[in-house]
């Protein structure tokens, strides 16, 4: 195990820079955007990917509500996290597409506006994990992360269903696009995959190691004052 | 052109920063590992 970790790291390595090539140098220059177009290869995957995790995150705190698993609250807490970072990109990007696309930087559009919201709520969950020193904290976080999936479908589908200013769905909405643009899109979220699923394992070998100390400090804790006697 | 690379790099900011504090943890939680053995 310890040696698959850096073999998966330097293939991920590899991918992320196979994809960069791909994203600045092989997909086509669009006709009427240019250049600043080649942000959506990084702005859709990360989108996809934090979307995905969120799910696992709904998926992981409905098991922990249902049978108290204390794996399942570990798989949730780092797929929130990580999708927060991957869904901060999304928040940043954007409006740097904005800007010399649209002439401004954000509009309180229904598809930004409910990205916002669900940064947000990710957010939350993760304070209330950070800072509530309640025994009950899994319990009100899963609570919590079932109610903020409900908001992921929203963004999802929110340019199906209102007219917003936000660019149309390109796969699966009546769009259109190149088919080398779509080769370097699918790369550049496989690439993202990749990464996410190393930082997720990453994060979870520290998460259970951390629960490791504090089991042990506190059994310490306990067996230190007689010890002192 | 400029907006594309501030894109760009805002992200790959943002990872790095990301696996520098989970760097930093595990250090903090080696070195608790550490004093709690002695």
């Amino acid at each position: 195990m310890k040696r698959v970790f850096p073999i998966l790291g330097i293939l991920t390595a590899i991918l992320l820079s196979y994809a960069l090539y791909e994203a600045l140098v092989v997909a086509p220059t669009e006709q009427t955007m240019g250049n600043v177009q080649r942000i959506f290869y990084y702005h859709v995957p990360s989108a996809w990917t934090a979307f995905l995790l969120f799910l696992i995150n709904f998926i992981a705190s409905v098991v922990y509500l249902v049978r108290r698993n204390p794996v399942a609250d570990v798989i949730a807490l780092v797929t929130a996290e990580v999708g927060v970072v991957f869904c901060t990109v999304v928040l940043v990007t954007g409006p740097l597409w904005a800007r010399p696309v649209w002439g401004i930087w954000w509009t309180w559009d229904i598809r930004l506006t409910s990205t916002l919201v669900l940064w947000l709520i990710y957010i939350a969950y993760l304070m209330l994990r950070r800072f509530s020193t309640s025994g009950q904290t899994p319990v009100l976080a899963a609570a919590l992360a079932v109610f903020g999936a409900l908001d992921v479908p929203l963004v999802y589908f929110s340019i199906w269903i209102f007219r917003t200013q936000h660019p149309q769905p390109v796969i699966g909405g009546g769009g259109s696009i190149d088919p080398v643009m779509l080769h370097v899109l699918l790369i550049n979220w496989a690439a993202f995959l990749c990464l996410a699923a190393l930082v997720c394992w990453s994060r979870y070998r520290l998460e259970m190691l951390q629960r490791e100390v504090e089991q042990a400090q506190a059994q310490e804790s306990l067996v230190a004052p007689r010890g002192a006697r | 052109m400029n907006f594309l690379y501030a894109a760009y790099t805002a992200t790959w900011i943002i990872h790095i920063t990301y696996l520098a504090s989970l760097f930093r943890r595990y250090k903090r939680l080696r070195k608790e590992i550490e004093e709690l053995k002695k």
